[in-house]
């Protein structure tokens, strides 16, 4: 035992040691986080580029949720802080300003194809063909009643719309450190909300009133699908919504909503028909290209006809392709090295 | 006295009276034990119970995981469709740059040959009469195998031109059709496979060409999403193995010897008394606040790397630390004074007492201590979320340097992924696996310590 202890505190100390050497030495491998969308497919990518790149290691993708991920992305530079950041939305101008406090000004852009987001119940309920006002009457704090704005009291969908089942209303929707939830509001709410017709009021109020929601039937998602689908689980009647691509790979316990008459697929967010669709992007750290190995290529990879392109590994795993005059541009404008400042967005 | 004549009297009547009510309190009182007792046996059976359940849960819905569908295939490496310069070989006068920028071009270009199209031959020549679109065809087949017959074809350049029999995984589709997991009563519109793909991989079931085999690939490969049927543990076994190895060396000889240092040669003082508190509180502080701790510290003070295995290791040997330290004390104090005050007597000095007669009466219990702790490190998750850990990392470690994931973090990032049907019997494959690890952790720490107290 004491030979042994002696051993032990010579191995902390060689450990230590090799610690020293080991952060003295550069780091070669990409390191990615971000979006729990854009996971997957970062993920598929990052594994095709370790095979299809012998000379470079396989990027590491993380996540935490896109507004985790470019908090993440905007502590500095170096190689303790990571490369690139998944977003299921557009980075904010808060966040580029963050960053530049932090050192980090060379933010490049790189919009890499579109997703669905879809409303969908289990497998054995009735059908929904769901308008936004729908879901905005279904879930807002208050909705206008003979053109005054009272307490929102609805308990089962048909209430709402005779056309809608007849069954408790419950929603699961992603909470707000999902980028998510931004297009939900955006694309669901703000447009139900103004079919709604709500009474005049200030610019300021309206906005407060169309995306205050009721908590009594609305459960906030912080984790992932899996956990709204848990939810549907355990409570049926529980309409969740859900990234195209998860529904797609549970379609057999899913039962997916219309949404204006629209069912979602590849094809009609492609076409833009179906309303809910939103750009999937990662933001690449300027300072590190040249520094961490493979990050140009990694790029140019990941927007490749083989990856993001019609027919490509990313299309099979759910993601829509962007058109290819789009690709190109995102292409040429990452390679011109052009940073996003806060004043554009 | 006749008082006490009719006192004596009455004796026989109160002893009666006090022999009654002890004889009813007895009764009483054996009610009780016996009650105490059934709760005692009801208690065992419902903890036990619990744990039965849940094995049972595990192990049926974890299982059958180990088993999977795989194909086996004539795999012809035709010249047509491998069309590929030979294998660069280092010339006299090449530079070793120059010669390792040709075969790094030569296997890019290797990596290119349309691998799929070769599958999808092999398959049609088991399958002539089937008329099936090459699409559909290719979802019966795990899309990484194709790197499969090229690092095949590398490594040995030879085969070109002839047929191999090849052992190639079916895609997770094809394995939760052919083992039911997703019910084959509904509709095409509800299912992953095409009606083809179906039937075709229902055919090569029945014919033999698909069977269940041991998925020894849960042990050796990483975890993969391009690929999800070959996903596997090896790159999370590395990662917790290096985290456990940072945690013996630096918790135990430093556990042990605080806990030497505070028991014998401390003085007992305010001082002591207030450390000996906070590492008693420090055992009982939950485990995320060492993530944050070790976020803020080892990362962004330190500047370790992300996602490092070494970083777990220190924030999990802070959590182990306090558990060894008490533990080593509590052996301390059992042993008997007499063995100090002999040792002592007979001229040792405190350090040879110490080391020579009452430290190695103590292995025992620092051992299981120690196994213990690194049973319980070897389980955690939530330190390990914050420090980056639960990234997806498709590379085993080579080092506790290299990014990494661990057992228990790969437990949850299956858990959330997003094939539910396939990844919920690999989710519990991976707690099997976890739990297998741990009970032969304990079993080692029981054979251990019974081993050394005999020898005692």
């Amino acid at each position: 035992m004491k030979t042994f202890i002696l051993a032990a505190s010579a191995a902390a100390l060689a450990i230590a040691a090799s610690a020293g050497i080991a952060t003295a030495q550069s780091r070669d491998t990409i390191q990615i986080a971000g979006s729990s969308t854009v996971l997957p497919f970062a993920s598929i990518v990052a594994e095709e580029f370790g095979n299809a790149f012998p000379e470079f290691k396989t990027p590491v993708v993380g996540s935490g949720g896109s507004g985790g991920g470019l908090r993440q992305f905007c502590e500095g530079t170096g190689e303790n802080t990571i490369d690139i950041a998944n977003s299921s939305r557009r980075i904010r101008a808060g966040e580029v300003e963050a960053c530049n406090a932090a050192g980090v000004n060379d933010i490049l852009e790189v919009q890499i194809g579109y997703d669905g987001i879809v409303f969908a119940v289990s497998a054995d309920k009735a059908d929904f063909a769901l308008e936004p006002v729908h879901v905005f009457k279904a879930i807002a704090a208050q909705v206008p009643v003979d053109g005054e704005m009272v307490a929102n009291t609805y308990t089962n969908w048909n209430e709402i719309d005779p056309s809608l089942p007849d069954q408790p209303i419950a929603m699961a929707i992603p909470a707000s450190n999902h980028g998510t939830r931004e297009v939900f509001e955006e694309r669901v709410l703000h447009a139900g909300c103004e079919a709604a017709e709500l009474p005049e009021m200030e610019e300021e109020a309206m906005e407060e009133a169309c995306v205050a929601l009721r908590q009594d039937v609305v459960i906030e998602i912080a984790g992932d699908y899996t956990e709204t689908l848990a939810r549907l689980q355990s409570n049926p009647d529980t309409v969740g919504v859900f990234g195209l691509s998860f529904y797609d790979q549970n379609r057999d316990t899913l039962k997916v909503a219309t949404m204006s008459g629209v069912t979602p697929s590849l094809e009609t967010i492609a076409s833009g028909e179906y309303p809910v669709s939103r750009p999937l992007y990662f933001y690449v750290k300027g300072e590190h290209i040249g520094v961490i190995p493979g990050l140009e290529e990694y790029v140019a990879f990941f927007l490749s006809d083989q990856m993001a392109g019609a027919g490509g590994a990313l299309e099979a795993a759910g993601m829509i392709p962007a058109p290819e005059e789009e690709t190109a541009e995102v292409q040429s404008r990452f390679d011109a090295k052009e940073a996003i400042t806060a004043d554009q967005l | 006295m006749t008082d006490t004549f009719s006192k004596t009297t009455d004796v026989p009547q109160e002893t009666e009276a006090r022999l009654e009510r002890i004889r009813t309190g007895l009764a009483k009182r054996h009610a009780r034990e016996k009650r105490f007792r059934l709760y005692g046996v009801l208690a065992i059976a419902a903890a036990l119970a619990f744990v039965a359940i849940l094995f049972a849960m595990i192990l049926s819905k974890g299982l059958p995981a180990f088993q999977q569908a795989s194909l086996s295939l004539p795999v012809t490496f035709s010249e047509e469709l491998i069309e590929v310069d030979p294998k660069p070989v280092r010339e006299a006068g090449q530079s070793a740059a120059d010669f390792q920028a040709a075969s790094l071009r030569w296997q890019r270009d290797v990596t290119l040959i349309n691998w799929n199209r070769v599958l999808e031959n092999a398959v049609r020549t088991i399958a002539p009469d089937v008329e099936i679109e090459t699409r559909d065809l290719q979802s019966i087949i795990d899309n990484g195998e194709r790197f499969k017959l090229r690092d095949a074809f590398v490594a040995d350049p030879s085969i070109l031109g002839r047929a191999i029999q090849m052992d190639v995984l079916a895609s997770a589709d094809v394995d939760n059709w052919l083992k039911g997991n997703i019910n084959r009563d509904l509709p095409d519109a509800q299912q992953q496979l095409s009606a083809d793909a179906r039937a075709l991989a229902d055919r090569l079931y029945e014919e033999g060409h698909i069977r269940m085999a041991f998925a020894w690939h849960i042990f050796t490969n990483t975890d993969s999403r391009s690929a999800p049927a070959s996903a596997g543990l090896a790159g999370a076994f590395m990662g917790s193995l290096y985290m456990m190895l940072v945690v013996i060396v630096l918790a135990v000889p430093i556990g042990v010897a605080s806990a030497i240092y505070l028991e014998e040669f401390a003085p007992k003082n305010r001082l002591t008394d207030l450390i000996e508190v906070n590492i008693n509180n420090l055992a009982a502080v939950p485990s995320i606040v060492f993530g944050l701790l070790g976020a803020a510290v080892f990362i962004n003070y330190f500047r370790l790397p992300l996602s490092a295995p070494i970083v777990g290791g220190l924030v999990l040997t802070l959590m182990t630390l306090p558990t060894i330290i008490i533990a080593t004390r509590s052996a301390l104090r059992a042993v008997p004074p007499s063995l100090r005050q002999a040792a002592l007597g007979l001229g040792a000095s405190k350090t040879q007492t110490v080391f020579h007669h009452v430290l190695p009466v103590t292995y025992p219990g620092i051992l299981t201590a120690t196994i213990i702790g690194v049973a319980q490190a070897l389980g955690e998750t939530a330190p390990l979320l914050l420090i980056g850990m639960n990234a997806f990392v498709a590379a085993v470690p080579g080092s506790p340097f290299e990014q990494s994931t661990a057992l228990p973090v790969q437990i949850f990032l299956w858990q959330g992924n997003e094939n539910r049907n396939f990844f919920e019997a690999r989710t519990s494959a991976a707690i099997i696996v976890l739990l297998a690890l741990m009970i032969s952790l304990n079993a080692i720490a029981i054979f251990l310590r019974s081993r050394l107290e005999r020898r005692r």
